[in-house]
């Protein structure tokens, strides 16, 4: 039977709130992002699976509260060609080529060769100033990565509200660069159901699509 | 007495396990973080994993016809 008990877990969506909240103040908590990014990877490469998508997700959490619950989500299905295999792996390797760009940045910052940008660019193009939540302090190579960190932090929460608002509550999922990546190493690691024939689905009796 | 049909996953799961959670059975499982698997036996077909699936991966099957 399906099991109703709250743990603790089910409360992580608060998370999401804070963090993004915390970065109006001082963007250095940005760097907590980093547990957001490397958790799942590490879940997924130690034999966890995808446990992290599967229950500690904090942004799923959230834009699930959003659009269930509150019922802020339109509830349409989403677009086929959003949830090809073309657009997931295509977004993976955008959000790759975005990522370096930032930690190029973060380079040419650290090693004197570009000045501090002070402000976080949303949807990779909108410079929006932040200055306000920066005091100085750190080394300034420590405050542009949290500047650019923050930046794909929000843009993505916001692309993941879009699609909440406009689709299902959780259609960010589909295209979720962190869930592409660990079921990528969740395939690696299990073996291609293609080759063993089975991945234990039940699809089969349907028409089997690995077949 | 068993249901009519039973949910079956495609291959295009993206494994976020919305699925598991709505499920009022328990029925449906993550299998090794690759895609979500149900147990046909547990599965009542009453479409909420459905309604929930935001890569629009499940369908039914309808018993007898293919077993």
């Amino acid at each position: 039977m399906k099991n109703t008990a709250k743990h603790w877990y089910d409360y992580l969506w608060i998370v999401t709130p804070i963090y993004l909240g915390l970065g109006f103040f001082n963007i250095l908590f940005a760097w907590l992002g980093m547990i957001f990014f490397c958790l799942p990877l590490l879940i997924s490469i130690f034999g966890g699976g995808k446990l992290y998508c599967n229950r500690y997700c904090d942004r799923g959490q959230f834009l699930g509260l959003l659009g269930g619950r509150l019922r802020l989500s339109a509830n349409r299905p989403t677009p086929r060609w959003m949830r090809s295999r073309a657009f997931r792996y295509g977004f993976l390797i955008f959000f790759f080529v975005m990522f370096f760009q930032m930690l190029w940045t973060t380079y040419l910052v650290g090693s004197s060769a570009r000045n501090l940008g002070e402000f976080v660019k949303l949807f990779w193009m909108f410079k929006v100033p932040w200055h306000w939540a920066y005091g100085g302090g750190a080394a300034p190579w420590v405050a542009q990565f949290a500047f650019g960190f923050y930046s794909i932090m929000l843009t993505s929460t916001l692309i993941g509200l879009i699609v909440m608002a406009l689709f299902k509550p959780r259609s960010w999922c589909v295209f979720c660069p962190m869930g592409t990546m660990t079921q990528l190493i969740c395939r690696l690691r299990a073996g291609k159901p293609e080759e063993s024939g089975c991945a234990a689905c039940s699809g089969c009796k349907g028409g089997c699509g690995n077949a | 007495m068993a249901s009519k049909r039973y949910a079956a996953v495609g291959r295009d799961c993206v494994a976020c396990g919305c699925c598991v959670k709505v499920c009022p059975k328990g029925a449906i499982s993550v299998w090794r973080g690759v895609i979500a698997r149900v147990d046909s036996e547990l599965c009542i077909g009453c479409g909420k994993c459905e309604r929930e699936c935001p890569a629009g991966v499940i369908t039914f099957v309808q018993r007898g016809s293919a077993e």
